[in-house]
């Protein structure tokens, strides 16, 4: 019970709830996916299909999504939590067993209507169900053993499943995620500071493991860490990706090339430039200055939603927020890194940019979760 | 449960103060990101930009159209047509065997070439256009392009190829390009981009071969645009080559047809020099061969036939043949003698029909032989043992400088295949590649041209050309380079006594138009055209004691391959003479009766520029001559376009 149910006399009702929602995060998400529908408009070659159009569909009806979660009183999500996190447990359950082979990895679901990658779903309903716990959890407990050890638990189970898809990327994102709503909570440093003393021993493992029985990776994976630390030894095979890509951003300059003058993904030297590496084509036609600017749209999201969290006494609603705020954070940040160079390619799109549905249809409930913590935050 | 307020503060202060952590530590990564942005497209986009450009542009060769030859009138004898071909595009095409048999039915192409064709095509990614056929005529590229709408993917291309008008005529001459080979590559030294082009044409033999870098030209290029598959998007610019130079040859193509036709049914060679400039008016060798064929990519059937042939057609005998040049080389040993004065244009050597020396008898080739005779009878009836003796007295060593001086032993540089060096023998010669001491009879065989020395055909031009002028003429293949001028090949005088060579001269006169004389039946009645030579019959075998002892093998009783070169040197006119001739007849017998004629014909072609008046000749052959020159008229040289003659 938190603290909000007790003060709903200052929250707004009914329609009016309208003009508590934060116009300017949803100016700020409007302003990205635009800046995707004209770079998937671009890469197709100056033609709304086969991207920019579906796109747009699912963009609408992502925003219709987001408005229509954010005029539900938050501590409803707040006891829906539990339901989604199981759900999308079942939901990676069912990928495992009836999912669709793609690209070497199975990671949908065909719902009939669509089809859906319970992974994307699953970033945001850990996040949820943690942000619950905590909300749920008395503050004198949060850094007793027990009490930390249930929600790794909960974050351990959906990131072994991921995991096992294989998806490195979302699996990343989901540990990262819990654990930044873990530490926000206030779970002492000391637990955060083993963790990653384990976790350097841990890559340290990794790589010992190396062409031995217990390989801890698949080849794929190590040959993408290889690409990553030196790109040049395999310049046609699976360093080409990341080369082509760093060329074509490198080559945009201060103001780029020129909307649809990018040579690069014109030339289809770019590979999958419609997801995963559409930054590139951005960067490669509007230059430092575009590239910077959607950098520039990013930060102010994430910083908007931690303003948002940081004036929120409900504990859900805070740690929900900055939960998703990270998720986000992460999205792209780690996008830019691997197409930049910085990291490894590991399959994460640019979020509300790339071409695909699931992963913009989860953002946009995601936000529409925010909007719902900001709208009904108690005054 | 109802939380405390105070826990709420408590709690809400926690997770703004780490909040804050999580956003700065945010902060930093995107500064990091956005330096880094800032690092590849500010500091280093220039890098990267110029690695998009190769990225997108492929630079292709245009090949420069070869430069052609021409003879001295201004004929092509190497000239470059339209080649046409026809090309498909997998992609374009849809149905690849129903088009192809379409195809069939209007053009007339073998099977072997299009499974060759299909093959390619399957190898090749489906926007790379693959030939299918390859000299078409007119007729057929007009039809293919009639029937476009029903041949999707087929166009009809048109590019350059190398045509060699008057066919085997000239082949020894102009020789023959073809695809640059492996071998070729590993070969030469040479960084010209061009020859990376696959089945790209150079010269393989002759003056192709020999003038290739004048030829050639220099690559152009095209830089186009292609996506990351190699498909070709746009042309972004173009710069044509240089076209290679023409280059115009000194040989008379009417007197090298005339010369090669009078060859025909001979293995024979003739060197004709203009005393002017040291021009070669023409270079016969025959049989030869259809260089045609070998632009095309010469069929196995062919190559081993033309090599397996005992006349050796490829060989270009009038330059690279040499032989041992018998009775023309008496003129050598008498002027070296006369220079050295150890005899005197009067003194007599008696004849017996023979020369003793130190034991070995060395035989004239008059039994009886001549009596006492002197310089200008000697070479006018060519007895030996004259020479024998003056040779003994000058010794071989000035024989052989007074050979080099005259042009023969050493390598005349022409623009063709394997030009000989022929061979003037002296004692460190065989010292050092013999490895044994010069003895007094190869001196004695060499007085008479046998034994080590070897000459060229076109080395005892040279000869005969030095003879007749006194001047050292140097022969000249190629007239005009890019319309520029050679340099003329005659040089200064040998500064040999005009007084021995006119005696010398005298007896070539002697030679031709005296009764004695052993050219007497080849002489030329017209004033003015008169020419003088000298005759040469050098044996290929041995003859031994007990052969000679029962009467020499007449050469028609020979086998063709042991009987006697004949060999006829002349030049004409008498007076400020114009033309020198060699000719090699191999294995024809008697210089004076097979080689002489061919001498006399041509010579007088060339004077006349042209079929020359019946009464240049004597009575008694020109019913013979007649005859002959309608032959040639009619005659259409192997390879040779018949259209472009009509």
């Amino acid at each position: 019970m938190s603290y909000l149910e007790h003060n709903t006399k200052h929250v707004p009702t009914g329609l009016r709830k309208i003009w508590y929602i934060n116009w300017p995060l949803v100016m700020l998400l409007s302003a990205v996916a635009c800046a995707g529908f004209l770079m998937l408009y671009s890469v197709a070659g100056g033609s709304p299909t086969p991207w920019m159009e579906p796109q747009m569909k699912r963009f609408g009806l992502g925003m219709f999504l987001m408005f229509a979660i954010a005029m539900v009183p938050i501590w409803f999500w707040r006891n829906m939590a539990f339901v989604a996190y199981g759900g999308s447990l079942l939901l990676l359950l069912g990928v495992e067993l009836f999912g669709e082979v793609r690209m070497g990895a199975q990671r949908w679901i065909d719902l009939g209507f669509m089809v859906l990658q319970p992974s994307e779903v699953t970033k945001i309903t850990v996040v949820m169900f943690i942000a619950a716990y905590y909300d749920w959890l008395p503050n004198e407990k949060t850094s007793r053993p027990l009490w930390v050890a249930l929600p790794v638990i909960f974050i351990l189970v959906p990131t072994m499943l991921v995991l096992k898809q294989p998806d490195l990327g979302t699996a990343l994102l989901l540990l990262m995620g819990g654990a930044t709503v873990m530490f926000l909570a206030g779970v002492h440093w000391a637990y955060f500071a083993t963790v990653v003393g384990a976790g350097v021993a841990a890559i340290v493992a990794v790589f010992e493991s190396r062409g031995t029985t217990w390989q801890l990776i698949k080849d794929y994976q190590f040959r993408r860490i290889d690409t990553f630390i030196d790109p040049s030894n395999d310049p046609l095979g699976a360093g080409y990706h990341i080369t082509q890509a760093k060329i074509a951003l490198g080559s945009g300059g201060w103001t780029g090339r020129g909307f649809m003058q990018g040579t690069q993904s014109r030339l289809n030297f770019l590979p999958e430039k419609h997801t995963d590496f559409i930054f590139t084509t951005l960067a490669e036609e509007f230059g430092f200055v575009g590239a910077s600017t959607l950098l520039l749209l990013y930060l102010l999201i994430v910083v908007f939603c931690i303003a948002s969290a940081i004036g929120n006494k409900d504990r859900f609603a805070a740690l929900l927020t900055l939960g998703i705020a990270m998720t986000f954070f992460l999205f792209f940040a780690v996008n830019m890194a691997m197409v930049m160079g910085l990291a490894p390619v590991v399959g994460v799109p640019l979020p509300l940019v790339s071409y695909g549905g699931s992963a913009m249809l989860v953002l946009l409930v995601a936000f529409g979760l925010v909007q719902s913590a900001h709208v009904h935050r108690p005054r | 449960m109802k939380r405390p307020p105070k826990d709420v503060i408590e709690s809400t202060r926690t997770i703004s103060r780490r909040a804050l952590v999580v956003g700065t530590s945010q902060i930093a990564i995107m500064a990091v990101l956005g330096w880094r942005m800032q690092s590849m497209q500010v500091e280093h986009a220039d890098e990267f930009r110029l690695l998009a450009e190769e990225n997108r542009i492929n630079i292709r060769l245009l090949p420069p159209s070869r430069g052609l030859i021409f003879d001295r009138n201004g004929e092509a004898i190497a000239d470059n047509e339209q080649n046409y071909r026809v090309v498909m595009v997998r992609e374009d095409a849809g149905d690849v065997g129903e088009v192809l048999s379409k195809l069939t039915q209007i053009v007339d192409i073998a099977p072997e070439q299009l499974t060759r064709a299909m093959e390619e095509m399957q190898r090749r990614s489906p926007f790379v256009p693959v030939t299918i056929a390859e000299r078409l005529t007119w007729d057929d590229v007009a039809k293919i392009n009639l029937n476009t709408p029903a041949l999707p993917g087929i166009q009809a291309e048109v590019g350059q190829s190398r045509v060699y008008p008057w066919g085997a005529d000239l082949a020894h001459v102009v020789g023959y390009v073809g695809p640059v080979s492996d071998y070729d590559l590993s070969r030469i030294d040479d960084q010209d981009p061009l020859l990376q082009i696959p089945k790209f044409q150079i010269g393989k033999s002759g003056a192709e071969n020999k003038l290739e870098h004048t030829l050639r030209g220099s690559a152009g290029h095209r830089r186009i645009e292609v996506n990351a598959v190699g498909r070709v998007m746009r042309e972004l610019d173009r710069q044509e080559g240089d076209a290679g130079k023409d280059v115009q040859l000194t040989i008379d193509n009417r007197l090298q047809t005339y010369a090669q036709a009078r060859l025909d049914g001979e293995s024979a060679g003739v060197v004709v020099i203009d005393l002017e400039h040291g021009d070669l008016r023409a270079i016969a060798s025959a049989p030869s061969f259809d260089p045609n064929l070998f632009v095309r990519g010469i069929s196995v059937k062919d190559w081993t036939g033309l090599n397996e042939d005992k006349y050796r057609p490829l060989a270009a005998k009038a330059v690279q043949g040499t032989y041992p040049p018998g009775s023309t080389f008496k003129m050598v040993t008498a002027l070296a003698a006369m220079e050295d004065g150890v005899i005197s244009a009067d003194e007599t050597v008696y004849c017996p029909g023979y020369t003793d020396v130190y034991g070995i008898r060395f035989h004239c080739w008059k039994s009886g032989g001549h009596g006492n005779i002197n310089l200008h009878d000697s070479l006018k009836q060519s007895c030996d043992c004259y020479y024998y003796e003056i040779a003994q007295r000058v010794g071989i060593d000035k024989m052989a400088a007074m050979a080099r001086k005259l042009g023969l032993g050493i390598k005349h540089d022409l623009p063709l295949s394997a030009v000989a060096s022929g061979l003037a023998p002296d004692k460190e010669w065989k010292s050092s590649v013999r490895g044994e001491d010069w003895r007094i009879g190869d001196t004695v065989n060499a007085s008479i041209g046998q034994g080590y020395v070897l000459a060229s055909p076109l080395q005892l031009a040279v000869m005969t050309a030095r003879i007749a002028t006194g001047h050292e003429i140097t022969p000249r293949l190629v007239r005009l380079i890019d319309g520029v001028e050679q340099p003329s090949g005659r040089g200064e005088s040998l500064g040999l006594n005009e007084n021995t060579l006119r005696r010398i001269r005298a007896s070539m006169n002697d030679v031709c138009n005296n009764r004695r004389g052993t050219g007497y039946g080849s002489r030329i009645l017209t004033e003015g055209y008169k020419m003088a030579g000298k005759s040469g019959t050098s044996q290929v075998r041995r003859i031994t004691p007990e052969e000679r002892a029962a009467g020499v093998t007449r050469n028609e009783d020979l086998p063709w391959e042991r009987r006697d070169h004949a060999l006829f040197v002349s030049y004409a006119p008498l007076d400020n003479p114009r033309y020198a001739v060699a000719v090699i007849v191999e294995h024809g017998g008697g210089g004076s009766s097979a080689a002489a004629p061919i001498a006399r014909d041509v010579i007088l072609q060339a004077q006349y520029g042209g079929a020359p008046p019946l009464d240049a000749y004597p009575a008694n052959v020109r019913d013979k001559i007649a005859e002959q020159q309608r032959r040639i008229e009619t005659r259409i040289p192997m390879g040779a376009k018949a259209q472009s003659r009509a």
